[in-house]
């Protein structure tokens, strides 16, 4: 542990050395104007943007920082636009195969020479997240586990443990649904929430490499394989597990049955803890454990979807966007952002500290060390965008009419062979 | 000099002309580069696979022949005609409120205002009304039908029932309009063709079918093309409603062409093109009949 620190520490130091040296000239000389466009437009986020382009502002007395913060879900279709005409310098994105149709286009910037310049220290390990074709294409920033976040005083109430296995998993929530609750609070009106639920059986079932090979489209949706997974889901979905009318919800307006002791877990992102406790929940009522171990041996995979920073292709001010990137990346910087004061998430950069809660450092022991399957993205980053809309739409049929089974992998497999051609 | 002159002569003998058409010019022109270009375009990238950003690739009709053959483009293709065919019902519907509301006692202003009220409010306030009111646990309609002793219904989570429940929002609306329409068009009633019908013996049914209706025949007219746009532009409640969903069914074509072509998951470009074609020619089979209509109407009007 000391070792690793104090590596850590001498890389750290090493590489400030460098980049000064090598910045020693440009960094006074930032000049102009910076233009960032950023979707992180949630009031929490959003203070969090602002406050980091109001320091850079103010750190650069020539240089003006021009920050403008998309809705979020809108930025998902203005980007094409932005990025075509008219480029900012900065903007936001996120990793995987969702920066795919931007770097295949050359709408972002190649920065593998900053990369390799030693401008990220401390991010050597979420680099393949941001690489394409072996090169890289933009810098993380924030990144968040997935798992069951449970109400620990229903679990206490009912005499239940947090489950490991498959089978403690099927016997907490025939308790749960014999004491008239749900055991999972869902809404699957916009879909991605059903596809969590398929990438953590999948993941356990049949493990992480074989669901990035689906992802990739090497394997059938009809494979009995696939097959396992959704029986494993319908054992589930038989007993009553999930609220019904779960398509009418979204994600937030499925909130309220965990938070009324309706229902008593739900398989989120991190992000939802802020909402439950919004809602009124003390940290002695809700608690976290990693979803269950389904195949016995498996190493587990988690999804720990990262949100990054591009720089676009036709940026002006090149010399700012990049003391920018390297500035957010920072371990001081890190460990500000995802603090619980700003994002209340993980820091990407090594040598930044984790925030002393309890879900981010649950969060963190997780991933760091039992997800040795691998870290995926999520449904709708790792799949490519046509086949995760064809599928999302396909799970959550599956989870209101579990008969339909066949004709839902039917489909999804015929869309597989025309997508992936 | 004597250039100009006749110049200048030319515009004075002809400014009968040229001063609609300048007035013209800047409408025609917007209409060519905004409305009809598109259109022509959207025909040229129906042929290609393009994601919007790199290269199209030419494929012929491979993009129709997907058509053809994709399960979600028939279902939007049927919810439009549903959408076609029950919007109609908002036709009758405003026409009777009008009939109703028609006449002189204390306070009908405000009565008028309140059916007309639904028509001010945009369509996505409408649809969140309505998607509220359709809650499958709190919402209004399962209190009512739980007070009556009947079973809950989650009408937007059913994929039967979905594109029902949203073109009941639409009614709601579309309805006013078309009463306000046709309250205009009572105005304009002649009393004596009815004082003169009510001699003949004409009452009730009679005298709406044959003398009231065929003199609101241009309100009708109208009633029915803004039916039909109002049918075929139901994007904005679908969004707010079910976004589509559940599993795709309340999709129409509109809808389905922004997904494919612009959405989270779309920029298939050809493909959102192709759909665009399909909607467009189903437009035209309306626009022709309309403006075959209207050509018509002037032609007697100038006649008679």
């Amino acid at each position: 542990m000391r070792s690793i620190y104090k590596t850590g520490v001498a890389a750290l130091a090493a590489s400030t050395m460098l980049a000064g040296a090598a910045f020693a000239d440009a960094h006074g000389a930032l000049s102009g104007t910076l233009r960032i466009v950023s979707d992180m437009s949630n009031p929490g986020p959003r203070a969090v943007m602002e406050g980091l382009a109001a320091d850079f502002d103010a750190m650069h007395p020539d240089l003006t920082v021009d920050l403008t913060i998309v809705d979020r879900e809108a930025w998902k279709t203005q980007i094409r636009n932005v990025l075509s005409a008219n480029p900012p310098d900065v903007v936001n994105w996120y990793a995987a195969n969702r920066m795919g149709p931007y770097v295949d286009a050359g709408l972002f910037m190649d920065i593998t020479e900053w990369w390799d310049a030693g401008d990220f220290a401390g991010l050597e390990s979420v680099r393949g997240a941001l690489t394409q074709d072996g090169r890289a294409w933009g810098v993380p920033y924030t990144y968040y586990q997935w798992g069951v976040y449970y109400r620990e005083d229903i679990f206490n109430e009912l005499g239940l443990s947090e489950p490991e296995t498959w089978e403690q998993e099927l016997a907490n929530c025939q308790a749960i649904v014999d004491s008239g609750r749900a055991c999972y609070t869902i809404g699957t009106k916009f879909l991605w929430t059903a596809g969590g639920w398929f990438d953590y059986l999948n993941m356990r079932t049949n493990g992480f490499d074989f669901h990035m090979q689906l992802a990739r489209g090497e394997v059938a949706w009809t494979d009995d394989r696939v097959r396992q997974t959704f029986a494993n889901w319908r054992q589930l979905i038989d007993m009553g597990a999930f609220i019904a009318d779960h398509q009418t919800y979204s994600w937030q307006e499925a909130l309220p049955f965990m938070i009324n002791g309706e229902a008593a877990a739900y398989l989120m992102g991190n992000f939802a803890v802020d909402q439950l406790r919004n809602g009124g929940l003390t940290d002695d009522q809700l608690d976290f454990y990693q979803f269950p171990i389904i195949t016995p041996g498996l190493p587990q995979g988690e999804d720990a979807p990262t949100d990054t920073f591009h720089v676009a292709a036709g940026a002006q001010n090149v010399d700012a966007a990049r003391a920018f990137l390297k500035y957010v990346t920072s371990a001081e910087v890190q460990t500000a952002i995802n603090g619980p004061e700003g994002l209340g998430q993980l820091p990407v950069n090594a040598n930044a500290s984790v925030a002393d809660d309890e879900f981010i450092q649950q969060g963190f022991a997780m991933l760091s060390g039992n997800a040795q399957g691998g870290i995926a993205q999520f449904f709708d980053r790792d799949w490519p965008a046509e086949m995760a809309s064809v599928g999302m739409e396909g799970l959550q049929e599956f989870m209101v009419f579990p008969d339909n089974l066949d004709d839902i992998l039917a489909r999804l497999e015929s869309a597989r062979q025309r997508i992936y051609q | 000099m004597s250039m100009a002159g006749t110049d200048q002569t030319w515009l004075r003998r002809n400014r009968m002309t040229v001063t609609p058409l300048l007035f013209l010019l800047p409408g025609v022109l917007f209409f060519v580069v905004y409305v009809i270009t598109p259109i022509f375009q959207s025909f040229g990238i129906s042929f290609y696979r393009w994601d919007g950003l790199g290269e199209a690739t030419y494929v012929g009709l491979a993009n129709y022949e997907e058509l053809l053959t994709d399960r979600n483009f028939e279902v939007s293709l049927w919810n439009n005609v549903k959408w076609l065919a029950l919007y109609l019902l908002a036709i009758p519907a405003g026409l009777f409120i009008a009939l109703f509301l028609n006449q002189t006692v204390a306070g009908i202003r405000l009565y008028k205002s309140l059916f007309f009220f639904p028509f001010v409010l945009s369509q996505v306030v409408v649809g969140l009304v309505f998607s509220w009111f359709y809650l499958p646990r709190e919402g209004l309609l399962n209190a009512i039908l739980q007070a009556l002793g009947l079973g809950t219904v989650n009408i937007l989570g059913d994929p039967d029932l979905a594109t029902y429940g949203i073109i009941a929002a639409g009614l709601w609306p579309q309805t006013a309009y078309c009463m306000i329409l046709y309250l205009t068009g009572l105005n304009a009633v002649d009393p004596e063709q009815v004082e003169a019908g009510r001699l003949d013996g004409a009452k009730g049914w009679k005298m709406l079918w044959f003398v009231i209706l065929p003199q609101l025949r241009p309100a009708t007219f109208i009633a029915f093309v803004v039916t039909i746009i109002g049918a075929l532009r139901s994007f904005d409640l679908i969004s707010v409603m079910t976004n589509g969903g559940p599993f795709g069914s309340t999709r129409v074509l509109s809808f389905y062409m922004f997904e494919k072509a612009l959405g989270e998951y779309g920029f298939r470009m050809g493909y959102g093109s192709a759909i665009a074609v399909v909607l467009f020619l189903i437009m035209l089979v309306f626009i022709g009949y309309f403006l075959w209509q209207m050509w018509r109407d002037e032609r007697d009007a100038r006649r008679g």
